[in-house]
């Protein structure tokens, strides 16, 4: 399988703070890589420079060279627009817009952006519900505010809206760790069934859920990367004697 | 320990006292508009909204000029203002920042707190005199330089509250920051803004200081904006100086009107700012 993103020798600073020193490592096309480790070690951190999300904040700087597709994100010249239009975003809390309808939402990516012609949009709406599970819930009230949804349809609102544009990447911060257990069920099941379409990126600091949804789980550790592999090897016999205490619960 | 009925006593007479305040505050507002609601409602007629001031010694008349005229230069002020105040209150929120957005900002409340008849003077040396003559125009420019402080920074503050989860989901959609700014960011802040336009329209309906040298006034029906120009407030003040018994009557109706626009507005600003905390 190929490597769809690629991290060489990454360091992130917010001001004189070191969040991410040398992270290289890969991830492969259409499956799920879950970072894990305890708050404050820099997985969101390393997750957002991903789809540039830092360069909204003029103290960050990152370093480093992230390949998509083997094109450098931070080459010189590159847009961050049509780099987050690659690699999609979807927050730890669950984040529609609150002014929109349920349909209007969906294609928001589109609408932003300027026109999208009503058949296509209807196709649109209807093929993205559809994927994320909400389409039987919703499809008699498309027309009503997507705020009067609860968490966990929020949050599949939020997953269908970020494939609605077509992204290679799907980058996740804790997509469940705001919901209730049925609803992380829900959007564990879609991971699931995305991978086979989308790279797919999740930042957890739930270990049973990486252990669940990953297929190649990464370690991150005061901003270090500690050890990554297969989600399997991590959790049964990892190298490291500090991913090992971590996993079974001895810190974090 | 004090007992329970001294801090109770204590307790009542600071309420009272507190309301003693609250009703000072009323009472004038309430005297003020009942005085201009019993002095101006017996002139209020069809006329008054309907024709031009009558010629000395003649009886009737109204105020229709003058309304129009408001209407005109309010217009042209919010065509001028509003822009300006917002595109610059995005710059303040979204793009800011540095020491140009603290000399803005700096700017804006030193504009915002300067006597309306000096932004009057402003406006006559900018317009009044190169043109040669007074206009409604410079009576628009005027009054916009003093919309635009207030709505540069009621919007500021609204755009302010927006929460930053709303800009990421647009910006990770692959939306330009610039387009987040406008369909998302200001999208939200539209009611709060709203209130802050309505408020500003609200203030300069009733500034006469302003309007003195650069409007002018006018005793007929004025349309062409580099002409001088009718303006309610200015009519009023006209009416209320002059030596006639029944012009003195029509300044009260005038007042009366002015001061339920400015009323209404101010309550449509409030309805506008309550449904955006309920939602």
């Amino acid at each position: 399988m190929s490597n769809k993103v690629h991290l060489e020798e990454v360091n992130i600073h917010f001001g004189k703070t070191h969040a991410v020193r040398d992270v290289s490592m890969s991830f492969p096309e259409n499956s799920v890589t879950a970072i894990i480790g305890p708050s404050g070690c820099g997985k969101s951190t390393l997750l957002r420079s991903m789809n540039r999300m830092h360069d909204l904040v003029p103290s960050a700087r990152v370093t480093g060279k992230i390949l998509v597709d083997n094109g450098d994100i931070y080459g010189r010249g590159v847009d961050p627009v049509s780099i987050r239009r690659r690699v999609g975003m979807v927050f730890q809390k669950p984040n529609p817009f609150p002014a929109m309808s349920i349909y209007d939402n969906v294609v928001a990516g589109y609408k932003l952006n300027g026109r999208l012609p009503r058949e296509e949009a209807n196709e649109i709406v209807e093929s993205c519900l559809k994927r994320v599970a909400l389409w039987d819930e919703v499809k008699d009230r498309l027309k009503t505010n997507a705020m009067t949804l609860s968490g966990g349809q929020q949050q599949r609102l939020c997953i269908a809206r970020t494939i609605a544009v077509k992204p290679e990447v799907i980058l996740m911060d804790e997509p469940a760790s705001a919901l209730d257990p049925i609803s992380t069920l829900k959007i564990e099941e879609l991971i699931e069934e995305l991978k086979t379409r989308y790279t797919i990126i999740i930042v957890t600091h739930n270990m049973q859920q990486a252990a669940r949804v990953s297929d190649y789980t990464a370690f991150l550790y005061m901003g270090d990367l500690v050890e990554c592999g297969e989600t399997k090897k991590i959790f049964t016999t990892p190298e490291q004697k500090r991913t090992e205490d971590y996993i079974t619960g001895r810190f974090g | 320990m004090h007992g329970m009925a001294y801090r109770k006593a204590k307790n009542h007479l600071m309420n009272l006292v507190m309301l003693a305040c609250t009703l000072a505050v009323l009472i004038p507002l309430g005297l003020i508009f009942f005085h201009i609601l019993k002095m101006g409602v017996s002139s209020l007629s069809l006329d008054f909204f309907t024709q031009i001031p009558k010629p000395t010694g003649e009886a009737g008349g109204g105020m229709a000029n003058g309304m129009l005229g408001s209407l005109i230069m309010i217009g042209g002020a919010s065509l001028i203002g509003l822009p300006i105040g917002i595109l610059g209150a995005i710059y303040l929120a979204e793009f800011g920042g540095s020491k140009v957005s603290t000399v803005i900002r700096f700017g804006a409340d030193v504009l915002s707190g300067t006597p309306s008849i000096i932004t009057g003077m402003v406006a006559y040396t900018l317009l009044v005199v190169p043109m040669k003559g007074f206009s409604g125009l410079a009576g628009s420019v005027a009054l916009a330089l003093i919309m635009i402080p207030i709505v540069l920074r009621t919007t500021e503050e609204q755009l302010k509250m927006v929460p930053g989860s709303l800009r990421e989901a647009s910006l990770a959609l692959g939306v330009p920051f610039w387009r987040t700014s406008l369909k998302v960011t200001l999208r939200s802040a539209m009611s709060g803004v709203l209130t802050g336009i309505l408020l500003a329209v609200a203030r300069v309906s009733g500034e006469t200081a302003p309007l003195l040298f650069t409007a002018l006034g006018n005793q007929f029906w004025s349309r062409d904006i580099s002409q001088p120009m009718a303006a309610l407030p200015l009519q009023i003040f006209s009416f209320a100086i002059a030596p006639y018994e029944d012009w003195h009557k029509l300044a009260w109706a005038g007042a009366l009107v002015l001061v339920t626009v400015m009323f209404v507005l101010s309550l449509t600003a409030r309805f506008f700012g309550r449904s955006r905390h309920s939602g």
